[in-house]
This record gives C-alpha cells, structure tokens and sequence, in this order.
C-alpha cells in the first residue's frame, strides 16, 4: 500500500490507467445505454417503466460503493497518516453524493407508477436519505475548516462513523417489512433477474465503476496540483517575511 | 506498540463499539422501522379501532369487487385476511394475487378503510415471453410472498 502512497508514483500511474479508464466508461455506457433503452426487453409486469431500473441501481451500487471507498481511504489517512489518502477520500465524495441524489431522484420516477407514490418512508428509503446527508456533511466539514490537515482529520473520523450505515441500506430490505422489493441481483441463490436485462444492468455499473476511477484520478491530480501551490505560496510569504 | 499499531486498533475498536451500539439500537426500535403489518399481526394483536396504520399483503384472488370508484378487496398473507375498502385511484400494478400496501384505519364496521393503496412489486425481472413460458412449463411460483 506504502508504494502507491507517493504522489509522484500516482501522477504516473494515472497517466497510465486514464486512457483505459475513460475507454472502458465510454464503451460499456454507450453499449449499456443502447441495451438499456433500446434492446432489452420489457418487463412482464412493469413494462417499459422497468428501463428506470438500469439507471437507478447501478447509481445506488455507486452511492454505496463510493462510501466504502471514501471510509476506506479515510481509514488510511487516520491510521497510516498516507499523505495520498485523504485527497482521495476528499475525490470520492462528490461523486458518491450526485449518483446517491441520482438513485434517489430515479427511485421517485419509477415509485409513482409502480408503486403510487414518489416517497415513502421505509427502512431501504430512509436509510439512502441519509447516507446523501453523510456525503453532504462530509464536504461541508472538509471545507470548514483553514488549516486543511484539521478538516481531513474531522472528515475521516465522520466518514468511518458513517460507515455503519451501508450495511443498514443493504440489509434493510430483509431486516424490516419495507415498500422497497428485496435484493435482485446480489442475493441468496443467484439473481431473480432474467439474462437479458442483467447484461445492461451490469454493463452500466461497469461504466459508472469506470468514470468514478476517472474522476478520482482526475480530481487526485487537481488536488495535488492545489497542494502543491500551497506549499508554494507558503514558502513565498515566509520568504517575503525573512527577507524585511 | 508502534503509533500506527496503537491508532489501527483504536479505529477499529471505535468501529466494532460505534457497530454494536448501532445494532442493539435498531433490534430495540425494531417495531417502528416496520413499514407495514401482516393480516396475522392484525388479527392476533387485536388492534384498536380508528388507529392509523399500514397493512401489507397480497390480494386475495377473486375478492376484488369495483363499484364505480369504491373497491373492496382483501388483503391475505395466506394464514390471515382483513377486509379493505377504498375509493380512489389504484396503482397500475394493482390485481389480483399482487403485493399491495394499504394505509388507512379499521373502522367500526369491521372494513379497513384504506386513504391510499400502494403497489408493491417483487424482486423478479422477466421479459413477458419468459414468464409465459415459465407458466406453461409448470414451473411459475406465482412471486407470491406473505411480505
């Protein structure tokens, strides 16, 4: 883990795996939108209301994907002190919050037909409320601070706090009677879903996978570049002061 | 112990302590996080009148009536059933044999009147094809859940 904490190490790294990246984000959501929209098949009862799925799930994997990963990293800054680790975690949080907003704006669409309703308060609902909140208080604490060490610090230890509340999104559907269907795809016994519309489904989380690895490393990148012109403008004022 | 020692097992003692807290107190709100009742939970609790509450359950076949806008129907979980009444509009996925989710109060006579049906749906994704074919084959278990 040590090697990958270097920042210089990163910037190359990222030179290399940006071109795939962004490859792999175009091809599988250009491919997975057409399948998606175009060349799956309507569902049996939803009918074509179904489509809604291949947006909606895949972005609350995404909502609850970035969280791990933002706690992860924020683990890794507390413990380890990597320098890499926070900016990362810092990366991760914008994108977590739109596809989490994105999941809950899709949800509403498709619950008014479906269910009659845009909103409801059960366990699987209200739990995905909360971790957009999580995500909301974690960028308003990292930036809350002047000294950034001090935000990153209160950040990290919010984001591990946090954490509790993913396996609650995830099992709130068996642990409690909720509105929300239970698990299709990662359940007991294989997916209930039909080989026709998983393949979109699965292709569209692996695009929206591939745009957050290239929004980290892009957002990596800025962060360094800011830090770096910290430490430059730090040096500056010093220099200015000694030199009176 | 080296610092970063000392600092993993504090995180990680924080998050196994910070987990059981969180745990204990879901299990003891356990009865409010409940988005609805079954019929057996109705019938064998005995609840009062005029108290607002949600029913879930499937529509029993054939018991759905219309009368211009009225419905009446029950709601089964198999073992129990409670009568529903509701005038309004039913959801597109609303029929027989469907989950569905009442939200209204049991009135003196003996009816749930409900002030909003919801639709519930399962967790199978099929084309129409494929279920037609499941059916004809025998091997169709109807989705039917008692949730």
């Amino acid at each position: 883990m040590h090697r990958f904490a270097n920042p210089a190490r990163f910037l190359r790294l990222a030179k290399v795996i940006l071109p795939y990246s962004s490859g792999i984000a175009v091809l599988s959501l250009g491919f997975g939108l057409w399948f998606a929209l175009a060349a799956s098949p309507a569902d049996y009862q939803q009918g074509d209301s179904v489509r809604i799925m291949y947006v909606h799930v895949p972005s609350a994997w995404m909502g609850m994907f970035c969280y791990v990963a933002m706690a992860a990293f924020s683990a890794m800054a507390l413990i380890w002190k990597h320098p890499l680790a926070d900016l990362l975690a810092k990366a991760t949080a914008p994108v977590g919050a739109a596809f989490t907003f994105l999941c809950l704006v899709t949800g509403s669409l498709w619950g008014k037909p479906m269910w009659g309703t845009w909103w409801a308060w059960d366990a699987r609902l209200t739990s995905m409320l909360i971790l957009l909140f999580l995500y909301l208080g974690y960028m308003a604490l990292i930036n809350a601070f002047d000294d950034p060490e001090r935000g990153h610090k209160a950040a990290a230890i919010l984001a591990l706090v946090g954490a509790v509340n993913v396996p609650v999104i995830k099992w709130s559907v068996d642990w409690w009677n909720t509105l929300h269907q239970p698990a299709s795809v990662v359940k007991m016994g294989g997916p209930a879903i039909d080989p026709s519309m998983l393949l979109p489904l699965l292709l569209m989380a692996l695009g929206f996978k591939a745009y957050w690895v290239c929004i980290l490393l892009l957002r990596g990148r800025a962060e360094i570049a800011a830090q770096k012109i910290r430490v430059i403008r730090m040096a500056q004022i010093h220099a200015a002061s000694r030199g009176e | 112990m080296t610092r970063k020692q000392r600092r993993l097992y504090f995180v990680l003692l924080g998050m196994v302590t910070l987990g059981a807290a969180v745990a204990l107190v879901l299990t003891a709100i356990s009865d409010s996080l409940v988005y609805f009742y079954s019929p057996t939970d109705i019938v064998s609790q005995r609840i009062p009148e005029g108290r607002r509450m949600r029913i879930g359950g499937l529509v029993e076949e054939g018991s759905v009536k219309k009368d211009g806008k009225a419905v009446t129907f029950k709601i089964t979980d198999i073992t129990n059933a409670v009568p529903v009444a509701y005038a309004g509009i039913l959801p597109d996925l609303f029929r027989e044999g469907q989950g569905v989710v009442v939200e209204g109060r049991i009135e003196k006579d003996g009816l749930f009147h409900a002030s909003e049906v919801l639709a519930k749906h399962d967790e199978n994704y099929m084309p129409k094809e494929v279920a037609e074919a499941l059916k004809k084959s025998g091997q169709w278990n109807d989705g039917k859940q008692a949730k």
